[in-house]
């Protein structure tokens, strides 16, 4: 075939992200310095983003084929991944110095995984997202134990790759039967053949497996077991990553999936995903007003927050911008969460994650990095005028609109139970603290981070027209070409 | 319509945001020159607020000075404002108030050294309150109310929690939960308002205005009070909602609480009216006998509790629930004199409230007790003292002359009217009140002065400041109640008229 039909240019900001990972793992064999290596991927994934967002202007046909598309929703997918990707960057800068870890080995991975991440949203073939997921995937298995030294961190990645792989045979399954249901394995193609067999039932088996799969990567109840041991083993620089992109990720591709190829089948798959959303808020909520661990609360936190979104993706198409506002704004409020316990994370007592206690006094020994924590608790929250409440405005609207007004109520009380939680540690950090005291890190990488993303938070939440406007109607032209 | 030529409600709204910011990025350790900005701020909101009043039309009862830009026009959030009769006095009262807790706070606020010291944070969290509080009376768009609502939860956080009394901790968290759980149901009820804009206009809006002249499917009007209702029941507070109040009143610091009672209390009464009196006829006037029912028993239980408290503070607190129970029965009755005892009420329990909870703080502060038992006398050695005590005493009983006198009466008339039983009951409370807050007048002035109270010292300075524009305001509001209803005579006959349309109850 000719090489104009081969259209690189249209996944441009993946290739780039990819082309940082191999260069990354190339200056890897030469140069030892950790931060060095840092910066170079932070700029692979700097130009990442500027790619994304100066394709946003673009035409956004489908390339390589029907393989893969980069439509609006896809470079939004590709814009919230990569700005956490720079901000994850940002914040471990200082920390892979200080936990000690393999350099050339953790920034590789990282991009990859992004990569993988905005694969994943730019899929519409189901090879395609197979592949993503798995490059995300396995990226991430290596990234949750890449702290050799610390069991924990071993037994994160043992735990994240067995039952992983388990999502993975699923959705495997799921898109054989979806191949063997429609005899297509372009999205488009299975989309055009749903309307003439709704219930036929290797379909909707296939549909399922599907749900499934995607269930377990978004951490949604009850397929979150992993979550909370994974996410507090792994070093948080790459929780924090994780606990984002990945949902990103996996919430793109699933409500590609189910808004595109399945509207037919609506009135189907809005009852497990409604529950899904559900079980997820409630019980991701609940657990977490238990924790006395910030980093496992945070865990927790992050499933109620998938719930979130489950009700934004339960409302179908009305909903899918909710989901995109939603996950940039996620993006900025959990990554700055995380990035304000690493600053706390001292010694080998907070291997396993800051406990509460460590915060006390906060307030009084680092003011500016109290009054961020309290930013982001706040506007996870859903607390007005921050970014997390016009990320619950909007996906509630959603759920409102399309009837689901039970999931909006479900939503608000869930809020206000975590509240809560959100608020025991802005009280902690209001309290006097002990005498002696650890210092929090300074670095300049992560007081960038922590910095962009308080100010990313705030900003938003007075100003979220222009992202209104940016997700609206981006799933609304399917398959163009 | 904006008469004043440039954007004066955004001008009030927002100059304390300005004001908070500044305080911010001022060093921390310039207590003097805080206070001094914090002051200067929320006397130009005072005088902003009392222009608007002299500028206001009082011909007119619709909307004056809306201002609107689109904010998120894709779900069809503008920022909107707007002040009609209603409103026009909750401005200077809140901006009166906010002068006041700023002029109270000038000694150092706090229960332990490090809050005492941090003065930049305490007038930095005031100061944004008074924007959101300003933001909640004169938004016009549903969403932007909301924001402005919730948005005073964090400082109110901040100011009870970091200086508050002993329990603190307990108080701020309970307040905080309780008003979010309170106000959760209200978002949800106000997306589905957007929806049903959408489901008949075709396009999504928020806007005040608008969704009035929306015709809303039966049992919709209902059930969308009712969540808009709890929020409010939440805040005012109406039995059996008011069980933060005690705690929250109790450990919050003198001026915050002054605001509490004074200006955030009236945010409920606000917002019952506002959205639903005015957004939900049919849903109230069917609620209206459960409302009523709930107001009554507030009414009568925070009396009885009122007269068996210990602690001052607590008597003033209850009492406040007491009275403000009864204003809710009048926006309940919603007939042409209890609303304009409901305006004028407002007005005058913020007022004399507010004096009340300044005594009280004058009192603790100069024996370190709250308790009843502990004072006695105090008239002999501070008698400027138990005169303000006297006269905010008396107008908070409703001594014609004094402004507590002219609501409480339009209130009772206007329930006689509606339904007896009411009138009753109220005015049964309004005994009750009589009976407790002279009881504790007189254990705590009169009577011999022992031991420790005989060395009280008696109100100068900052504490006379405080104290007599709020007395001064009591006897002028009581002798020229139409300073009041005058203004905003047209928009109360709208709301009557309003309310009528919708057959009330008889």
């Amino acid at each position: 075939m000719n090489i104009a039909d081969v259209q690189v240019v249209s996944i441009l900001p993946q290739m780039i992200m990819l082309a940082a990972a191999l260069a990354v793992f190339l200056a890897d064999l030469v140069w030892k310095d950790r931060k060095g290596i840092g910066l170079l991927a932070l700029a692979g994934a700097l130009v990442a983003f500027a790619a994304a967002a100066g394709m946003l202007a673009g035409s956004g046909a489908p390339t390589f084929q029907h393989m893969a598309a980069a439509d609006r929703f896809a470079l939004v997918i590709s814009l919230v991944v990569s700005a956490a990707a720079v901000l994850a960057l940002l914040i471990s800068l200082d920390y892979v110095v200080r936990v000690e870890l393999p350099a050339g080995e953790y920034y590789g991975l990282l991009l990859l995984a992004a990569s993988g991440m905005m694969f994943l949203g730019a899929a519409t073939h189901l090879m395609t997202l197979f592949l993503s997921l798995e490059i995300l995937s396995i990226a991430l298995y290596a990234l949750a134990g890449i702290r050799t030294t610390d069991l924990r961190s071993g037994e994160a990645a043992m735990k994240y790759f067995l039952l992983g792989a388990f999502a993975s045979a699923f959705l495997l399954y799921g898109m054989a039967l979806l191949y063997g249901a429609t005899g297509s394995t372009y999205l488009a193609g299975i989309a055009a053949a749903v309307p003439q067999k709704p219930a036929d039932p290797m379909l909707i088996g296939g549909l399922a497996l599907l749900l499934v799969g995607f269930a377990f990567k978004v951490a949604a109840v009850p397929f979150h077991m992993w979550t909370p041991d994974v996410y507090q083993g792994a070093p948080s620089s790459v929780t924090a990553f994780m606990s984002v992109g990945a949902k990103a990720a996996g919430f793109a591709a699933l409500v590609r999936v189910l808004v595109t190829v399945f509207p037919a089948l609506y009135a189907w798959w809005v009852w497990p995903v409604g529950i899904l959303a559900v079980l997820t808020m409630t019980w991701g909520n609940l657990a977490a007003l238990a924790q006395g661990n910030v980093k496992r609360m945070l865990a927790y936190s992050s499933i109620a927050h998938a719930g979130y979104i489950l009700v934004g993706v339960a409302a179908g198409e009305a909903g899918v911008s909710g989901v995109l506002f939603y996950l940039m704004a996620y993006a900025l409020m959990n990554i700055g969460a995380f990035a304000a316990l690493i600053a706390l994370e001292r010694a080998e007592a907070d291997a396993a994650g800051v406990e509460l206690a460590r915060m006390s006094g906060l307030f009084h020994r680092r003011p500016w990095l109290a009054a961020a924590m309290t930013v982001f608790m706040f506007s996870l929250a859903g607390v007005p005028p921050l970014a997390g409440f016009f990320g619950k405005l909007y996906v509630f609207s959603a759920a409102v609109r399309s009837g689901l007004m039970v999931l909006a109520i479900i939503g608000v009380i869930n809020s206000v139970i975590s509240a809560y939680y959100y608020l025991r540690v802005v009280a902690r950090m209001a309290l006097a603290g002990p005498a002696e005291e650890v210092e929090p890190a300074r670095c300049l990488g992560l007081s960038i981070g922590t910095g962009i993303a308080a100010l990313g938070t705030v900003l938003l939440g007075l100003y979220p027209t222009w992202l209104f406007n940016l997700v609206q109607g981006t799933l609304a032209v399917l398959f163009g070409g | 319509m904006n008469s004043a030529g440039f954007p004066l409600l955004s001008l009030i709204v927002f100059l304390p945001l300005a004001g908070a910011l500044l305080v911010l990025v001022w060093d921390k350790r310039a207590h003097a020159s805080i206070r001094g900005i914090s002051l200067g701020i929320t006397l130009a909101v005072l005088a902003l607020t009392l222009a608007a009043v002299a500028l206001f039309r009082p011909a007119e009862a619709g909307m004056q000075w809306e201002e609107h830009l689109p904010w998120i026009p894709t779900l069809g959030i503008s920022y909107r404002l707007g002040v009609d009769g209603f409103s026009l006095f909750l401005l200077p009262l809140t901006a009166l108030l906010f002068v006041i807790a700023v002029l109270a706070s000038w000694k150092p606020v706090g229960s332990d050294e490090a809050s005492r010291s941090a003065v930049q944070g305490y007038f930095f969290w005031l100061l944004l309150l008074e924007t959101g509080v300003l933001g909640v009376f004169l938004a016009l768009d549903l969403v932007l109310f909301y924001v402005f609502w919730e948005a005073m939860l964090i400082p109110m956080y901040f100011l009870i929690g970091r200086w508050g009394g002993e329990r603190r901790a307990y108080a701020t968290v309970k307040f905080f939960i309780y008003t979010m759980a309170g106000s959760a149901l209200m978002l949800v009820a106000i997306l589905v308002l957007g929806y049903f804009a959408y489901q008949s206009t075709g396009a999504w809006t928020f806007d005040w205005q608008t969704l009035r002249g929306l015709n809303l499917p039966w049992p919709a009007p209902l059930w969308l009070f009712a969540m808009f209702g709890l929020a409010f029941a939440v805040k005012v507070p109406v039995f059996p909602f008011h069980t933060w109040l005690p705690d929250a009143y109790g450990e919050a610091p003198t001026p915050v609480t002054v605001l509490l009672a004074g200006v955030l209390s009236k945010m409920g009464i606000y917002g019952f009216v506002r959205f639903g009196l005015q957004l939900f006829p049919e849903g109230l006037r069917t609620a209206a006998p459960w409302l009523a029912v709930l107001a009554i028993i507030g009414i009568l239980y925070a009396s009885l509790s009122a007269l068996m408290q210990k602690d001052v503070k607590r008597v003033v607190a209850y009492s406040s629930v007491a009275h403000l129970s009864l204003v809710v029965l009048g926006v309940v009755v919603a007939n042409a004199q209890s609303l304009a005892g409901v305006v004028m009420q407002m007005v005058s329990h913020g007022i004399y409230v507010a004096a009340l909870f300044l005594i009280v703080g004058m009192l603790e502060e100069r024996r370190g007790t709250r308790l009843i038992a502990e004072f006695g006398g105090l008239w002999k050695p501070a008698p400027l003292l138990g005169v303000c005590f006297l006269i905010a005493m008396l107008g908070a009983v409703g001594l014609p002359g004094l402004n507590g006198f002219v609501g409480e009466f339009l209130l009772l008339v206007g329930l006689f009217q509606s339904v007896r039983a009411y009138a009753v009951l109220g005015a049964l409370g309004m005994i009750l009140g009589a009976w407790y807050m002279l009881w504790t007048f007189q254990r705590i002035m009169q009577g011999p002065a022992e031991g420790r109270n005989a060395d009280v010292p008696d109100m100068r300075g900052v504490d006379l400041l405080v104290m007599v524009p709020l007395l001064v305001l009591i006897i002028i509001l009581g002798v020229f109640p139409n300073l009041i209803l005058g203004p905003a005579g047209a928009t109360i006959d709208a709301l009557v008229g309003q309310a009528a349309a919708v057959a009330w109850l008889p």
